[in-house]
């Protein structure tokens, strides 16, 4: 089910990242990073801060009311709290990605589901363990972009979580801006259906 | 004996306050079209205003009253106790506020504390279509409108009352009032924001 390269740009990454786990990537500008939901239905967790200056970081909020739309997809512009364009959604084969829900985490499972969630792995563990080598802590933690989940939102001023909209080998490609770091938390939930009750493993493959 | 303290935020501005534990904030939009930004940093001065968990826990796209306002780190952080309106955006944050980054740089705070904010007395609606396409209601707040928070651990709260980033019209005075009531009950809440106050409770507040 892996992916493989149809263009002349170097494949510079093709990594595996296994459910639950996470990666930092540099991306240069110009840079195109494919995220592959292999066997569908995982939510990737996704943060994005300019590589030279990591206080110039995605922000979920101002890049929606920038497209005037909730929901992601192929030519979504992913701006920095300074309106920088961080990164340009260029491919999605899925239709549409979150960037309200944010990301999991143990204190937000436990007021979700209750004490016994406690202690399950949660995304921002992971932003924290992978971040940590970039200076990415918990003050720069910030909202990210769920890619593959599906989070409807209503006129009515409603929010849930449904099953997602992927499928196996569905793909997002996001091309930088500017140089990069891309913070992947490869969500771990097994507490709602964003995962489909079961996290899978994704493919992370750069081109530049 | 704590006194009531009482301050209009002109249009265009921004203001900081700290809040202790148990008083209420209650703004009032002093013209139509006010808007009122506004950022929550918690007691221990790192945790502070998640959106995301905040909306989903209980599952809307708006803050109106009956909701718990939650931090990072699941701890209930206000709670939105009363509102003539029952729609205050949290969808489209604020532009880049050269005031509002001051307030927080007084307190010690920057750039990366730029978390998301409410925007109360604005909406922006949303519609039914494949992208969830926004609109700013440009009706929507009047002269008199109001919002109540009880604050549920000791807050610093920023404000700006810039326009809203997609109005067009001008800016508006709010005014803010601190209280010190006795106690201010619950309001009716889901089981989700019943935990986030039993844990804020019993662990700092
Ligand atoms: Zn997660």
């Amino acid at each position: 089910m892996t992916i493989t390269s149809t263009t002349s740009t170097t494949v510079a990454l093709d990594t595996v990242v296994e459910a639950g786990d996470g990666a930092l990537v540099t991306v240069p500008s110009g840079g195109r990073l494919q995220i592959v939901d292999l066997h569908g239905n995982q939510a990737v967790d996704t943060l994005f801060y300019d590589a030279h200056d990591i206080d110039n970081r995605y922000s979920a909020f101002d890049t929606i009311r920038e497209q005037r739309a909730v929901f992601l997809t192929t030519g979504s512009r992913l701006v920095s709290t300074r309106l920088d364009e961080l990164a340009v959604i260029t491919d999605d084969t899925c239709g549409r990605h979150d960037t309200v829900g944010g990301a999991c985490s143990q204190e937000s499972n436990v007021i979700r589901y209750g004490e016994f969630t406690r202690h399950q792995h949660a995304c921002r563990q992971t932003f924290l363990r992978y971040g940590a080598k970039a200076g990415i802590g918990q003050r720069q933690l910030t909202h990210n972009v769920n890619f593959f989940m599906n989070v409807p939102v209503t006129s009515s001023g409603g929010l849930t979580f449904e099953d997602g909209l992927s499928a196996p080998g569905k793909y997002v490609e996001i091309t930088a801006s500017r140089d990069l770091f891309v913070l992947i938390s490869n969500c771990p939930q097994v507490n709602n259906p964003c995962n489909g009750w079961d996290p899978t493993p994704i493919q992370l493959l750069g081109r530049w | 004996m704590t006194l009531d303290h009482t301050h209009e935020v002109p249009g265009g501005a921004a203001w900081s306050a700290p809040v202790r534990a148990g008083r209420t904030i209650t703004l009032t939009a002093l013209a139509d079209g006010a808007n009122a930004t506004m950022l929550i940093i918690g007691a221990d001065r790192l945790d502070r205003l998640n959106i995301p968990d905040t909306l989903k826990s209980q599952m809307s796209a708006r803050i109106k009253p009956g909701m718990v306002l939650m931090s990072d780190r699941g701890l209930a952080l206000a709670t939105v106790t009363a509102s003539t309106l029952d729609w205050h955006d949290c969808l489209t944050g604020a532009l880049p506020d050269q005031l509002l980054l001051l307030e927080l740089t007084k307190h010690g705070f920057g750039e990366p504390d730029l978390h998301a904010c409410i925007n109360f007395f604005s909406k922006v609606s949303v519609a039914d279509d494949p992208r969830a396409s926004l609109t700013y209601v440009t009706d929507h707040a009047h002269t008199g409108d109001t919002v109540t928070l009880r604050a549920d651990q000791d807050l610093l709260i920023f404000l700006s009352t810039a326009s809203h980033a997609l109005s067009d019209g001008p800016s508006a005075s709010v005014a803010v009032r601190l209280e010190t009531p006795d106690h201010t009950p619950d309001p009716e809440l889901r089981e989700e924001a019943i935990r986030a106050l039993r844990l804020t409770r019993e662990l700092i507040a």
